[in-house]
């Protein structure tokens, strides 16, 4: 048998699947991210025609959702270097905290300047 | 007080919940509910237990779809109102009701090399650990292990991947690794290291937030992953 | 793959993420500052176009992420299919050589700028 969501609500556990969700879609963004990337390759007037498209409010807020996700996989990964390469010590217990903490603060910096 | 209502495993991996009422009392444990309904509701019932107070480590099940030991877990502490669900450890083949077939929890602890390996015999002198030395104290942490599976069964891990060696074994290994007197040690990391030991491990704690002992399993798998790493690349294994 | 190559790929893809840790944080930054007045080619190719250390900064970033996303990969894709063996091997290795190139066709895109 296996576990179900009343063995796997503690923080630690949600921390992973953050982890593992940003990580999957992060990586699925990648090669679009280096697509449009590319059609400066064909010039600015090119990739400006591209980049037109962010000025829909519905790709803004997938943009917005794309630097949280990049900030969360960020302050999550920091916290898991440190817990796999450091000695464990009590105040790592805050980590958590601290990288859900960061990465939100990383999205709305990104938000505001953003609208 | 209102009796509990409560949810008992039965059958194999095929099975269903059968219900029971049982009186409530006051500093009620879990095991003695289960033993309440083995003696007074249905004999037939299949559980395990030995001493009854936290030693041996038999008598781990799944309560309230958590792993626990039951001896030693209050009933007033995981009642959901008046309701318990009582289901056998996760991970491992059902047996008969609330008892797991171990053997290959038990098993990993061999594939982790969870044997320790001396070079003196009982005719020589006491070994002297310092006991405020960096190893002695690693052990310390990890040593309590009382075998009862309560991490196995949390582990998601070893849902996902059947040859993983789990966080008990791993825990074990960890200890001997910082035992000064074995004689293994590159035997053990090289048996512990990747997609099957140490390095599948993705830090969800649940072995710790789990161990009845409050143990930290997550942290003695931290150190084989850096250890292994650091033989790999040394050429020690 | 030998348990030495398992080990080797965990390692490979934590030094990755400590690289990616640096990156990731100057990426965030700029993308932060960059977005202020609008996103436009202008602003984008004005910072990194015939700049050589953002060509390498951007080299090294996307060397760490076609390092450590693959690896990652390897194991949701196992774990989440139960996949395991030579195929999933193959496949995640040929995805990390891809994004590595598709990667430098993007820095050599936004360094050139279609100038080139």
């Amino acid at each position: 048998m296996k576990n179900d969501f009343r063995a796997r609500n503690h923080p630690a556990y949600w921390a992973f699947i953050v982890h593992r969700g940003s990580g999957v879609l992060l990586t699925l963004f990648l090669p679009l991210h280096f697509w449009a990337l590319g059609q400066a390759l064909q010039g600015a007037a090119v990739l400006d025609g591209f980049l037109r498209w962010t000025e829909y409010p519905l790709v803004k807020f997938a943009e917005i959702g794309l630097v949280l996700l990049l900030s969360a996989h960020l302050a999550g990964g920091v916290r898991l270097l440190v817990l796999e390469f450091l000695e464990w010590r009590e105040w790592q217990k805050t980590l958590l905290a601290a990288a859900a903490g960061v990465s939100l603060v990383a999205a709305l910096a990104f938000m505001l300047n953003l609208v | 007080m209102d009796n509990l209502q409560v949810s008992i495993w039965r059958g194999a991996e095929a099975g269903g919940f059968q219900d029971f009422e049982v009186p409530r009392q006051e500093s009620q444990t879990v095991l003695d509910v289960v033993t309440y309904v083995q003696r007074k509701c249905d004999p037939t019932l299949a559980y395990r237990f030995a001493c009854r107070v936290g030693v041996c480590g038999s008598c781990a099940m799944t309560v309230n779809g958590v792993s626990r030991w039951t001896c030693r877990t209050h009933v007033s502490k995981v009642a959901a109102g008046n309701k318990l669900e009582i289901a056998p450890l996760r991970n491992l083949p059902v047996v008969k009701d609330l008892v797991t077939d171990m053997r290959e929890f038990f098993d990993k602890w061999a594939r982790a090399r969870g044997v320790f390996t001396g070079s003196t015999t009982r005719k020589e002198k006491f070994a002297r650990v310092e006991p405020q030395s960096k190893e002695r104290k690693r052990v310390d942490a990890g040593i309590e292990c009382i075998g009862c599976g309560v991490c196995y069964s949390a582990c998601d891990v070893v849902t996902w991947n059947r040859d993983y060696l789990g966080p008990a074994a791993l825990n074990r290994a960890w200890t001997l690794v910082n035992d000064v007197r074995d004689t293994t040690r590159a035997e053990r990391l090289a048996a512990v290291a990747g997609d099957a030991g140490c390095h599948a491990c993705h830090t969800h704690i649940s072995c710790t937030e789990r161990c009845p002992k409050g143990l930290s399993p997550t942290a003695g798998i931290a150190g084989l992953k850096r250890a292994v790493l650091a033989a790999t690349l040394s050429g020690e294994i | 793959m030998s348990n030495r190559t398992q080990v080797l790929l965990w390692g490979a893809q934590r030094i990755s993420a400590m690289v990616l840790g640096l990156c990731v944080a100057v990426h965030l930054v700029t993308m932060i500052y960059a977005v202020r007045s609008g996103l436009s080619a202008a602003e984008i190719l004005g910072r990194t176009q015939g700049s050589v250390g953002w060509f390498a900064f951007y080299t090294v970033f996307v060397a760490a992420v076609a390092i450590h996303a693959p690896i990652g990969l390897r194991t949701v894709l196992s774990e989440m299919l139960n996949w395991r063996g030579r195929g999933l091997d193959i496949l995640t290795g040929v995805f990390g050589l891809s994004l590595a190139m598709w990667g430098m066709r993007a820095v050599f895109a936004v360094f050139s700028g279609g100038g080139a």
